[in-house]
């Protein structure tokens, strides 16, 4: 009985295999190998709609970098996915998953469209200062209630942080339509800020630009060289080490979430301060969720998301033209962006472990 | 009757990346026998055993059961072929009975007749001599009877190959004989029996052959009567090592900790220790003896200021002064700067007093990271640090910026205990700073402890090895459900004297 048993035996066709041995150069070209075939499955699906891919790829590409217009509505989409993945940066690094820099967003922005709808009167940099310093702390607010709840009863930040979203959405619908209605449109939306809320362009495009690769240096050496970096890596790793340190973990978790709040309420005063001049229930558009993936895509590493940022900023923004210039429906930019994500976040696999097949003479 | 071989293994290899974890390894396991499995750490026995029971698939080589070339691809495979693992960590489902847990996974009718499997549990029960009780439900149970379960799980299915991967490191010396009572009994059935230990006293008492594993390499095997601890411990560290630990006598003791009446209570609300009571001093070693879970951890952690103290008193002398420092409601940060140091390491090793992901430097600023002004924090003393602790303990690593999770056990409690020594402590706690650990280094361990208590300091270590306790220590506390069951000399007190003490109460323990 045994022998029928054990002949049915026979080694696993595939096998996975954990590798350590990959060189920094080999994983590159997995990654590069990663994107190029995203790209050649995207092209398969515009051939099926019945386009060149190549034409359409070239168009994404002019559509998003050819014109000075162009590069200009990339680097403004470009500004907020960034900011918002510096943002959340640090919240991950302390594995406090923060799915809620959208709301985080949205708060900054309410503060300083308050200061630019009701004080306009203000001088222009004064006023910019103050807006910026509004959006800091009321975005800081919304990332701090989540975290003094995890602090004093350990609730769970994911849940908490996702329903905030939703909640200063409402609020921002509720000003929409009420108190900061502007009263000389019949339409439910909020006035055109004033000249003196608007943020100066330098290079053609709002200061904001400077200001985020200017954060994005400023975090990474936050998070790799201060004291309080190294806190929140020791914290994220396991707070009962953090704890055997002498660290006080509740009080880190506070002040990280303070500092990832105010970096997306910033987030949100370029919003409404460079690129859209009022405040919708678009001003954020789902940037707080994308930056989740640019954040991961980079290791939580500042000057890389600098990288994935614009990429998908560029994707973003050719979309729309291949939408026009094609007639190919927005989604099936969408589906390749997608493609090219998945591609990537699947090659990490290849890049850790290997295939083993059967090679021996199996029965 | 020459004895038949059960299983085989030729020229087995397996690889992790680039590191070599088996290299054509040969090794024979026979029945009716007992085969200690012996290698220091990080030397391929657990791989090898895991290559047998199905968990990992070797790279090369071949694996013959009953002298047939068998392809062992899961561990529903290795169970077919009748063989079976007993892990270090229990793999039971808590919620369910000792029965419920025995047929887990098993294929069968459609109805489950538990009067049955009950009835069989008993059978195997006193074939072997064990003693389980099938209705009993996991929680309830102690490790030596999780073990027990575990043990029949295997039979149950019809092994009659059995391998198990450091069974006593949780037993108390006297179920660590009934094991081996048990143990002697399946061997005189007929079946094969492979155990990996540590424990050279262990392998001499129970095995008729030891193989021996060194680096990976198969270095050879031997007839168990044919020799001797010395012997074996050579072969395994690849030159001649003492096994002696040091005893220096206690030089003029200064009361360092004194803790009175210390109670402690858990979330559950169960009192974790109980009116504990004792007193460390400076120049000795103070041992804590005691089943798993019997206040080791809650007892130091609180010293430490990590654990909420229901009532007592904790008070630190300073050396040289005459005054006593309550240590109640001072925060760890606090009780370490008065040089009170725990390095402490818990049931996984990387738990607490290290982060895995991090390197070496970081490893040792974690204590240290606040010194020097402003907001940046300084990597160039630990770079120093990390640099002489690497040369002076001889830690194994590529460098001092690997992260310290792709050492080796060893490597990783030498980086911790010489982090915590670095600080030039008063009072210098370890927990299990050996567990798991080969015996050269933990010799290296057993020596810097004792260089601490030369230097004055108040050692406290809390340890699982009663050998290793009753020849390190001055001194031995022993707990037992939290309780102070007894404090005794360790240069007069016996093994069997500490491992009574470990399970039972004894009225007016002495001084």
């Amino acid at each position: 009985m045994k022998d029928e048993i054990v002949k049915k035996h026979k080694e696993p066709f595939v096998r996975i295999a954990k590798r350590t041995d990959i060189s920094p150069r080999r994983a590159w070209i997995v990654r590069i190998v990663a994107i190029l075939l995203a790209l050649f499955v995207g092209g398969v699906i515009i051939s099926s709609l019945g386009h060149n891919p190549f034409s359409v790829y070239g168009e994404l590409l002019k559509g998003s970098l050819a014109s000075p217009t162009a590069r200009r509505e990339t680097i403004k989409t470009f500004v907020p996915l960034l900011g918002a993945a510096i943002a959340i940066a640090p919240a991950f690094k302390m594995k406090f998953w923060n799915i809620g820099a959208e709301g985080q967003i949205l708060a900054g922005a309410i503060g300083a469209s308050y200061f630019a709808l009701f004080h306009s009167d203000i001088p222009h940099v004064p006023l910019l200062i103050i807006m910026f310093i509004a959006a800091a702390v009321c975005g800081a607010i919304v990332g701090v209630i989540p975290a003094l709840f995890k602090a004093r009863w350990e609730t769970n930040e994911t849940l908490f942080t996702l329903m905030l979203n939703y909640i200063i959405l409402g609020i921002v619908k509720y000003l929409m339509n009420g108190p900061w209605k502007d009263p000389t449109s019949g339409f439910p939306k909020i006035a055109m800020f004033e000249a003196s809320a608007k943020l100066p362009k330098v290079l053609g495009v709002h200061i904001g630009w400077i200001i985020v690769l200017v954060f994005a240096v400023l975090m990474f050496f936050y998070m790799t060289r201060s004291k309080q970096g190294y806190e929140i890596a020791v914290v994220g790793e396991s707070e009962k080490t953090a704890k055997y340190a002498g660290m006080n973990v509740s009080k880190i978790i506070i002040r990280t979430m303070i500092i990832s709040g105010a970096i997306a309420g910033i987030v949100g005063f370029f919003s409404v301060a460079g690129a859209n001049y009022t405040l919708n229930e678009n001003t954020a558009g789902g940037v707080g969720f994308t930056a989740i993936t640019v954040a991961w895509l980079a290791k939580l590493n500042p000057f890389v998301m600098i990288g994935i940022s614009f990429g998908l900023s560029i994707l973003t923004k050719g979309s729309n033209t291949i939408q026009t210039a094609f007639k190919i429906p927005k989604s099936v930019a969408e589906i390749i962006t997608g493609m090219i994500l998945l591609f990537i976040l699947g090659c990490e696999f290849f890049i850790n472990y290997r295939l083993v097949f059967r090679s021996r003479k199996g029965e | 009757m020459e004895p038949v071989n059960a299983i085989e293994l030729r020229n087995i290899t397996k690889r992790f990346g680039n590191i070599v974890a088996n290299n054509k390894v040969n090794l024979d396991i026979r029945r009716g026998e007992i085969l200690s499995l012996l290698g220091e750490n990080g030397s391929g026995k657990t791989t090898l055993m895991n290559m047998i029971s199905g968990i990992y698939f070797p790279d090369e080589g071949q694996i013959f059961v009953n002298g047939e070339e068998v392809t062992i691809a899961s561990p529903k495979d290795a169970f077919d072929l009748g063989i079976g693992m007993i892990h270090q960590h229990f793999k039971l489902v808590d919620v369910l009975t000792a029965a419920e847990n025995i047929i887990l996974g098993l294929e069968g009718e459609g109805r489950l007749n538990k009067k049955s499997v009950s009835k069989k549990v008993r059978e195997i029960s006193s074939k072997y001599g064990f003693n389980i009780d099938p209705e009993k439900k996991i929680y309830d149970m102690s490790v030596s009877e999780k073990q027990t379960v575990e043990i029949v799980k295997v039979l149950y299915r019809g092994a009659d190959i059995l391998i198990l991967d450091e069974p006593t490191a949780v037993l108390t010396p006297q179920e660590t004989d009934k094991l081996f009572e048990v143990l002697k009994n399946m061997k005189n059935d007929g079946k094969a029996v492979v155990i990996i230990t540590h424990k050279l006293n262990e392998v001499m008492a129970i095995s008729d052959r030891v193989s021996v594993l060194r680096k990976g390499e198969y270095i050879a095997t031997v007839e168990t009567k044919d020799t001797d601890p010395q012997q074996l411990t050579d072969m395994m560290v690849g030159r001649a090592v003492s096994l002696d630990i040091d005893r220096p006598d206690v030089k003029d003791p200064e009361d360092r900790i004194i803790v009175k009446n210390l109670t402690c209570i858990n979330n559950e609300g169960v009192k974790t220790l109980d009116d504990v009571s004792f007193i460390a001093r400076g120049g000795e070693i103070l041992g804590i003896a005691g089943i798993s879970g019997s206040g080791q951890r809650e007892l130091l952690e609180s010293i430490a200021g990590m654990e909420r103290v229901k009532s007592g008193e904790v008070y630190y002398v300073p050396p040289k002064e005459d005054k006593k420092v309550s240590l109640i409601g001072k925060t760890p940060l606090e009780i370490r700067n008065l040089g009170v140091s725990l390095s402490f390491v818990p049931e996984d090793r990387l738990g607490m007093g290290l982060v895995g992901s991090m390197d070496l430097v970081d490893n040792m600023m974690l204590r240290s990271y606040r010194k020097g002004k402003g907001p940046m924090a300084d990597r160039k003393a630990p770079k120093k640090l990390a640099e002489t602790i690497v040369e002076r303990l001889e830690v194994v690593t590529p460098g001092v910026f690997t992260p310290v999770k792709n050492l080796s056990g060893g490597n990783v409690q030498k980086v911790l205990v010489g982090r915590e020594i670095s600080s030039s402590p008063t009072v210098l706690m370890a927990a299990y700073a050996v567990r798991g650990l080969d015996i050269n280094s933990s010799y290296t361990i057993y020596r810097l402890l004792n260089e601490q208590k030369q230097q004055g300091v108040a050692v406290i270590y809390a340890g699982e090895d009663l050998d290793v306790l009753l020849q390190l220590c001055d001194r031995i506390l022993i707990l037992c459900g939290g309780k102070v069951s007894g404090i005794v000399d360790a240069r007069q007190t016996t093994k069997e004297e500490v491992g009574l003490l470990m399970t039972h109460l004894k009225a007016g323990a002495a001084e």
